[in-house]
């Protein structure tokens, strides 16, 4: 069996972890000597022993055949769903978000096990040789399959894991979407951002430009590029970016408006920016200011200032990255980035070496979703994206989240371990 | 394409993202200064200022304690501002202001808020200042002064500006930096260094520990005392002399080139620039543009030497070889040498001075002709002012001497070049500029120059660079420069008979009236005209009185150059003030009572209000001014040359 694994996946996964578990011994870490790794009292010494239990189940899931996992994705799915269900009668508020239940003096976050047994469904339900993605039926149905824990998760409220499940969107690409949902998708929040930097005349100006250099090219190429299609889309965009300026004016609320205005950083009044950074703009200026006194090197394991004076909120968690920005500097950022680089290159070479398509549908399903937690996590910590609650895969604290992530990753490693048997 | 789609988005998210950390962590530097961090804290230690002494280890300048409100604005959380200003004792208004200005400065950095609380005020205080977060009160140290002399020597501490804070980083607003004297010069040795120690703190400002365990943290380093070459018993003594008058004086002992005391008249108290008085104060001390007690007169005041140049013609003269001791002149009630061109002399016609006589009776007419000789020995007028030139400049005249004190003039010795600019290239001759035989062409000295001067001929010939600083607590630098001979371009030997014609001023002289029992003075008298504006129209004002001395004449210990603003003639204020402060600096005691009375009774804030007046007025008359017994007036029978 072992020999059929994956051990560069392992070894990523491991470093990861690894990483992961010291900056968060950092984060929470208070006190002069050093702590017990295994006190139980302290963050740090419960990711130890959720690290324990990951590798408990690394060795439980890859002991289980694995025809097991595609035969009964539509159980786990179910069941994962009545989890999500369960919540609203016994789910346990933390924090304003009802995600948890409570077992004794542990809490279980049923949305970090939901991913996985989303990505078998949405793989099982592919492979099936009757589904064609063509059909806007069956289409449906794959949608469904992907929002309906999505719309589970919202009312908890947790907008941001919902979010995540927009990753699937690259395994029904794979699979044969077409590419203009994403084009579309992408379009409509580039013209939203355009909106709310240039205001909406240039948004329509701008197109317009566009609109009109790619009829002429188009048509010097004597590719047939009809005017009536141009203007329709013109008019999508102005009535867009209009509906756009209005809805942002109107409807949104102050506090909306905010989060925007400091993604796309529209405020330059100094006393306005000023107050901004004290309130909603908080965290990402806190945790820029962290990551950018980090310099080349860092400030060293158990150094840094803003790390040990608790500045950045949800440092353990979702801000961990700030944790690895100020200690370990420039240095020690890039490379956590790389390795995720290489653990997302490398877990695609994987889906596309599978013979079935189930494991190759669920290898794609687990590589977007790490990919959009890494990439959704880190650019809301280094201020490049607006700020969504989602964590650091292998990195941020929680045991749900870890062990979510270690099912969900070693479930596609056991399938391609087993590759070769797939003719048994 | 649908196989690459995931891995080309996850490679251009890696560098958007990489690139986007290095703008943070290497690029973009705002965050990298711990100054600049939040979670640390710079608390300063500020180390005692140094004390000043006098030569003789008096104690000039000391501390006392003060403290300062400071405000760090961001940290300031809403507080009961009626109930606050009513402790500070401020109103409404200057808090708001108060807060702008020091959240404009930096909000995270510490302001002063109120500056230098007294003792009494901070005891009140001190219990109440915990519930306002954001303030606190930080503890400095004042200027305590243990003399009322010396406020220009001394100069003063205050407030850094905003120029200093720009201009030096060692600066943060609220801090203390010499201004003028010795506490600028010296600023660096009596601050000391302030010790800082960084302190991490949490999101709610709480103390968490040391920042890495202190390994950035220095200790501070004392400032040094320092002890002066001044003399304050004399420097004291000589700015009684000056009351109600206005001049300088300038004494230095001529072997060491040390400043015994620099008297600048009117002067003020140094008390009154120390604590939260200052502002006002200095306010007052600045605007006072008619006595100027800001302005030092003794460094900065620039006059035609007048009659006490005389000496160095007649040195230069001796150098040249153009005269000796024996050469004669005749007088003949002045000096002609062209047709319409007569300077007046006060010898009667026809009498023959010799270079002693010359020097004692003040002779213009015998310069006048040792002044033609010097420069037409050359080949033509320039190359002889060339000459001459060199040999005045020798004598530091025309620069600033380098003494450490931070203000100065180099008074003006004319060349070649200047004389070009008035007459045309080459179109002039030793005749246009013969009223520097006399000291009152376009020679320009300040008091310390002249006292210089003097120092050179009590000296035979050398000087060193005049200087305040005597030593420094521990100090082992080399204050070389104090120590290097200067040697003029006269020759030694040239020198005795020169000091034979001063010690004739002091004995049968110019300046008989002034003599002191048991000390032998050289001097020389010296009048100066002067003029102002009124109304723009060019007024001449009663002459400046001036007198160059040293003593004793075979043993010289002090020299001196006392000069006093419309005092009419040299003998009368300045020569009087000089002999006491000789006396006073040998014998330690006052024999000439007579002569003190006179000088410390006398006033000419008469002759100041002259030309404020805004009536028509005299000058140089003597006829209302009292005389104490035995003090007949000395009229000179010309107004130059004395």
């Amino acid at each position: 069996m072992n020999k059929k694994l994956d051990w560069l996946t392992i070894i990523i996964y491991f470093i990861l972890v690894a990483i992961g578990w010291l900056n968060i011994y950092s984060a929470t870490f208070s006190g002069d000597t050093f702590g017990n790794i295994l006190d139980l009292n302290e963050l740090y010494g419960k990711q130890f022993f959720f690290i324990l239990v990951s590798l408990v189940m690394i060795v439980i899931i890859l002991s289980i055949e694995a025809k097991f996992y595609e035969r009964f994705s539509g159980v786990i799915y179910l069941i994962s769903l009545l989890s999500l269900l369960g919540l609203f009668i016994f789910g346990k508020n933390v924090n304003g978000a009802t995600s948890w239940y409570a077992i004794g003096g542990m809490t279980i976050q049923p949305s970090e096990f939901a991913k996985a047994a989303t990505a078998l469904a949405l793989a099982k339900y592919l492979s099936d040789i009757q589904t064609n993605l063509q059909d806007f039926k069956d289409l449906l149905k794959a949608f469904g399959i992907i929002a309906l824990p999505a719309l589970l998760i919202i009312p908890q409220p947790d907008p941001g894991s919902a979010l995540v499940y927009a990753s699937f969107f690259f395994v029904l690409y794979r699979e044969g979407l077409s590419l203009m949902y994403l084009i579309v998708g992408l379009l409509a929040v580039l013209l939203f951002a355009a909106t709310l930097l240039y205001g909406p005349l240039w948004v329509c100006i701008g197109t317009a430009i566009l609109l009109a250099l790619i009829y002429y090219f188009g048509n010097r190429k004597k590719k047939q590029v009809r005017l009536i299609n141009l203007a329709g889309v013109l008019l999508l965009a102005t009535a867009f970016s209009y509906s756009v300026n209005f809805i942002y004016e109107n409807i949104f609320e102050q506090r909306h408006r905010d989060r925007f205005s400091l993604w796309l950083r529209l405020e330059d009044d100094p006393a306005k920016l000023e107050q901004i950074r004290k309130t909603i703009g908080y965290n990402t200026y806190q945790s820029e200011s962290a990551i950018g006194s980090g310099g080349l090197t860092g400030k060293g394991f158990l150094e840094g200032t803003r790390t040990k004076g608790d500045f950045v909120p949800e440092q353990h968690t979702d801000y961990i990255f700030s944790t690895v920005g100020e200690e370990w500097g420039f240095v020690g950022s890039t490379v956590v980035v790389i390795l995720f680089c290489l653990l997302i290159l490398r877990l695609t070479y994987l889906a596309e070496r599978q013979k079935s398509a189930f494991s190759r549908m669920y290898g794609y399903g687990v590589t977007a979703i790490i990919f959009f937690h890494f990439a959704i996590n880190v650019g809301m910590v280094i201020g490049l994206l607006p700020t969504i609650g989602i964590p650091l895969p292998f990195f941020s604290y929680g045991g749900s989240g870890l062990l979510g992530f270690t099912i969900l990753l070693f479930i596609f490693l056991k399938l391609d371990g087993n590759r070769i048997n797939e003719w048994m | 394409m649908r196989k690459i789609l995931l891995s080309s988005i996850m490679i251009i998210i890696a560098i958007v993202y990489i690139g986007r950390l290095s703008y943070l962590q290497l690029i973009d530097n705002t965050n990298k200064n711990p100054l600049n961090d939040t979670a640390i804290k710079a608390v300063y230690d500020y180390p005692e200022r140094g004390h000043i002494y006098d030569r003789n280890g008096k104690l000039l300048v000391a501390n006392q304690p003060s403290y300062d409100v400071m405000v760090i604005p961001r940290d300031v959380k809403p507080l009961d501002t009626a109930e606050f200003c009513a402790l500070l004792n401020i109103s409404k208004e200057d808090f708001v202001r108060k807060f702008k200005k020091a959240y404009s400065y930096s909000p995270r950095l510490p302001s002063v808020f109120v500056p230098q609380m007294s003792k009494a005020e901070y005891a009140s205080l001190q219990e109440k200042m915990r519930k306002y977060e954001g303030f606190y009160i930080q503890k400095r140290s004042l200027r305590h002064y243990m003399t009322e002399a010396g406020a220009n020597v001394l100069g003063y501490i205050s407030e850094v500006n905003e120029r200093d804070l720009q201009n030096n980083p060692y600066y943060q607003s609220g801090e203390l930096i010499g201004r003028q004297g010795v506490e600028k010069q010296y600023e660096e040795i009596l601050r000391g260094r302030k010790g800082v120690k960084f302190i991490q703190k949490d999101r709610f400002n709480r103390v968490i520990g040391p920042y890495k365990q202190g390994i950035y943290d220095t200790l501070p380093i004392q400032g040094k005392d320092i002890y002066l070459t001044i003399d304050n018993d004399l420097q004291e003594y000589g700015e009684r002399l000056m009351v109600n008058k206005r001049g300088g004086i300038v004494a230095l002992e001529p072997k060491t080139g040390e400043i015994l005391a620099l008297v600048s008249a009117p002067s003020y108290d140094p008390d009154l620039l120390v604590g939260r008085k200052r502002s006002k104060n200095y306010t007052e001390l600045y605007y006072d543009s008619i006595a100027k007690p800001l302005y030092d007169r003794g460094l900065l005041a620039m006059y035609p030497p007048g009659s006490p140049f005389k000496t160095v013609n007649a040195l230069i003269g001796l150098q040249e070889g153009v005269i000796d001791e024996s050469t004669t002149f005749t007088c003949y009630h002045g000096y002609r040498y062209g047709r319409g061109a007569f300077m007046g002399c006060h010898c009667p016609s026809g009498q023959r001075n010799n270079l002693i006589r010359g020097i004692y009776e003040s002779c213009n007419a015998y310069f006048a002709n040792t002044y033609r000789r010097i420069i037409e020995s050359y080949p033509n007028a320039q190359q002889g002012i060339d000459a001459w030139e060199n040999h005045v400049k020798s004598f530091g005249l025309g620069d600033y001497l380098g003494y450490d004190l931070p203000i100065g003039k180099s008074g003006k010795v004319p060349d070649t070049e200047l004389y070009n600019s008035y007459y045309g290239e080459n179109r002039w001759f030793a005749t246009n500029t013969l009223s520097n035989a006399i000291g009152q062409g376009e020679v320009l000295t300040t008091p310390i120059q002249l006292a210089n001067l003097t120092a050179i001929i009590a000296n035979r010939g050398y000087y060193y660079t005049p200087h305040v600083i005597k030593d420094i607590e521990n100090d082992t630098i080399d204050r070389a420069k104090y120590k290097t001979k200067h040697q003029t371009t006269v020759a030694p030997e040239h020198f005795e008979p020169v000091i034979d014609g001063m010690h004739e001023v002091y004995k049968k002289g110019t300046a008989r009236w002034v003599q002191v029992p048991d000390i032998e003075i050289a001097g020389k008298t010296g009048t100066a005209e002067n003029f102002t504006k009124i109304d723009s129209v060019r007024v001449q004002l009663t002459d400046h009185s001036i007198f160059v001395a040293f003593a004793p004449v075979d043993d010289p210990k002090i020299a001196l150059a006392v000069f006093v603003e419309n005092g009419y003639w040299g003998s009368r204020w300045a020569g009087k003030i000089a002999g006491l402060l000789i006396e006073k600096y040998l014998k330690g005691e006052i024999t000439r009572t007579d002569m003190e009375k006179f000088v410390l009774e006398g006033s000419l804030q008469e002759e100041y209000d002259k030309p404020l007046s805004g009536k028509p007025f005299k000058i140089n008359d003597g006829s209302k001014q009292m005389y104490p017994p035995g003090y007949g007036p000395y009229k000179p029978k010309s107004n130059s040359g004395q």
